[in-house]
């Protein structure tokens, strides 16, 4: 097997399984930058893969081949509304965000589960007739080498993803909007002084870590699995998670993490097809990611550091 | 109101309030409330063998709950029960097919290297908070994983031959018996209850009535302060992990030794370990609140699997309420402040 044909499996199908990760540690993100500690990543990407998978099933005849791109949507909705709960528990009612985070975990999946049952009256759903496929994309597929390799059978949401991240890169670092998020997550008071609505901003961060979380999960289930059950989703969001920390919550860190942890995750399945990798124990490639973050946090790969107020309450008049 | 009322009224309306939340949602869904909460009773108290198997399920969780209940009184967030519980239920069960020995030295044997291993396990993040102030809550999630892929590892390719289940443990090893099963009508009901008790007075006795716990309580109220005191911080932080650790091992001894009596390649998490947290903050964190919060969350969790066959409600519903109760409990600043409302109704 020759280092092209290597390439032309390993690049895409890391492609495919970075997308929902870098989706996900964004909206990571946009929760921890602007201060609230957001665990309940995987829970958003259960209510992602849920609402995305049951949408899909029941409106295929009317929509068509258009039924996963308005799935995305119809998830990131149901996903910005489920954060919500996160939101008024850890920002409103005081909540330690951990423990709210943890609540949210426990209660999308019983919620979907009790849901899919009452649906369908099993504890799984039908599989979709139409998921993101296998595409070429036109042109850039005809550049030589490289267009075999990144561009030829792939998956849209990979692109999607990956100019997601810059998009993010742009709106956290380049407006008046990301500076405000930022400012609320590292020194509340201070920005209070400065006339911004500590509360709203971070009611935003949550809500649209939400949406990004639901899109991750939807992304997941209609490119991955093609059905919802109890396993769907489980620890794609806290690799999230791991993968906004391994990217110093940085947009752009995530997205290279993302691709990193989506190559480990894609060798540790389609390694065994491969020359070299079959030899090395599955379980070396299954723990990558964990032991990096965690290697990333104790300093031995450049120090990450959490935004200064993530995971305190502001409380308007305390010093 | 007293600050010592409202601590035990607290969880008692976040309970309700999950249960009635869990009402509305069965209405809403076409359920009948009643049949439901009477096939749950039914499910964890109507038969002597469902009561024997609520005993068996409250084993792992209290020991689960006090696990972070321990780590909670020192101000640390042990997330990572789950891979703890995992770690102690491989070790426990690699001693208990690997060994022949007499009872009196084996079953000792199996339990101890259950308690070394969650110990092990948690003195990793316990160590990494101590000397780099990493923060808890994402190392043990980490660590979560990283168990599940070893202990999934260890049992395919090092305890068996490539096989998604190891052999039953010896004889010698187990924690059931043949008593204490025929008078519950042979549910799968074990001495490891006792253990569970025995570790909830040993915390109580250890954080309340002994020097050394009041250090760690010490840590938890302020660091600074106990720092000012002369009390070694670092070192009351791992300790308090690797104590965690211990008493989380052992619940996966609980259900290696116990319950199950082998161990399975895992697809994913168990759950005890994240049951555990909710069972810790429902009790306050203290012993004996994580007793009886412990007995309500595995009654719940057992009776549950009696709603599909008696009332046609899907199990679901209680994990949904589990949930609930665990927001509820987190929100526990706003049930204070109506509380506050409440009884100063007219005093403004």
């Amino acid at each position: 097997m020759s280092l092209m044909e290597i390439l032309t499996i390993v690049v895409p199908s890391t492609l495919l399984w970075a997308a929902p990760l870098i989706f996900t540690a964004l909206g990571g993100i946009f929760s921890e930058r602007s201060g609230v500690v957001n665990i309940g990543l995987e829970g958003l990407m259960v209510i992602g893969a849920f609402s995305s998978i049951v949408f899909n099933l029941t409106f295929v005849d009317t929509f068509g081949s258009a039924t996963p791109w308005i799935a995305l949507l119809v998830a990131m909705a149901a996903g910005a509304l489920f954060s919500m709960l996160h939101a008024v528990a850890s920002i409103t009612f005081r909540a330690d965000h951990t423990v709210s985070g943890v609540a949210i975990n426990l209660l999308a999946v019983g919620v979907c589960l009790f849901l899919v049952k009452q649906i369908y009256g099993k504890g799984e759903t039908g599989i979709i007739r139409e998921g993101f496929r296998k595409i070429d994309v036109p042109v850039l597929k005809d550049i030589p080498i490289i267009g075999e390799i990144f561009f030829q059978n792939t998956y849209w949401t990979s692109f999607v993803a990956i100019i997601a991240a810059i998009i993010g890169w742009y709106v956290v670092y380049k407006t008046p909007f990301g500076l405000r998020l930022r400012s609320v997550g590292e020194h509340p008071m201070a920005a209070d002084t400065m006339g911004i609505n500590v509360t709203k901003m971070r009611y935003l961060g949550v809500i649209i870590s939400g949406a990004l979380g639901g899109i991750g999960g939807a992304v997941y289930a209609q490119s991955i699995t093609s059905n919802f059950s109890h396993a769907t989703i489980s620890g794609q969001g806290f690799m999230a998670l791991a993968a906004m920390i391994f990217g110093k919550w940085h947009p752009l860190g995530a997205l290279g993490a993302g691709i990193f942890f989506g190559f480990a995750q894609s060798i540790s399945i389609i390694g065994s097809s491969l020359p070299f990798l079959k030899e090395i124990p599955n379980v070396y490639l299954l723990v990558a990611p964990y032991v990096l973050t965690i290697l990333a946090l104790t300093g031995f790969i450049g120090r990450a550091d959490a935004p200064k107020a993530s995971g305190t309450h502001y409380i308007k008049g305390t010093r | 109101m007293s600050k010592r009322l409202s601590s035990i009224l607290t969880p008692i309306i976040a309970v309700l309030l999950g249960v009635i939340v869990g009402t509305i949602i069965m209405l809403a869904s076409g359920y009948d409330p009643v049949a439901a909460y009477t096939a749950l009773w039914n499910g964890a108290f109507g038969d002597i063998y469902y009561t024997g198997e609520v005993i068996r399920q409250v084993t792992p969780y209290i020991l689960a709950g006090l696990a972070v209940a321990f780590a909670f009184r020192v101000g640390l967030f042990n997330i990572g029960v789950e891979g703890q519980f995992l770690v102690g239920w491989l070790a426990a069960v690699w001693v208990g097919v690997s060994f022949d020995l007499p009872r009196i030295i084996h079953l000792p044997l199996a339990i101890i290297a259950s308690i070394v291993a969650g110990a092990l396990w948690a003195f990793i993040p316990g160590l990494l908070k101590a000397r780099f102030r990493v923060h808890e809550v994402i190392i043990t999630i980490m660590m979560n994983y990283v168990a599940l892929h070893i202990s999934n590892y260890i049992i395919k390719n090092v305890i068996t031959d490539h096989k998604d289940k190891t052999d039953m443990i010896k004889d010698s090893a187990t924690l059931r018996s043949e008593w204490l099963q025929s008078l519950t009508d042979y549910s799968r009901l074990h001495w490891g209850i006792l253990i569970a008790i025995v570790c909830c007075i040993l915390m109580w006795f250890l954080l309340e009535r002994t020097t050394r716990g009041f250090e760690l309580r010490s840590v938890g109220f302020n660091q600074h302060a106990a720092h000012y005191a002369g009390m070694s911080v670092n070192k009351n932080i791992i300790l308090s992990m690797v104590i965690s650790g211990a008493f989380a091992g052992l619940a996966g001894a609980m259900e290696g030794l116990g319950t199950f009596g082998y161990a399975t390649v895992n697809g994913g998490f168990t759950g005890v370990g994240f049951d555990g947290i909710a069972v810790a903050l429902l009790g306050a964190n203290t012993s004996l609140g994580v007793f009886f919060s412990a007995i309500l969350f595995g009654a719940l969790k057992v009776g549950a699997l009696n709603m599909p066959l008696e009332a046609g409600v899907p199990n679901e519903l209680v994990d949904i309420i589990i949930a609930l109760i665990v927001f509820f409990v987190a929100s526990s600043y706003i049930i204070r402040v109506f509380l506050d409302r409440f009884t100063k109704k007219g005093v403004k």
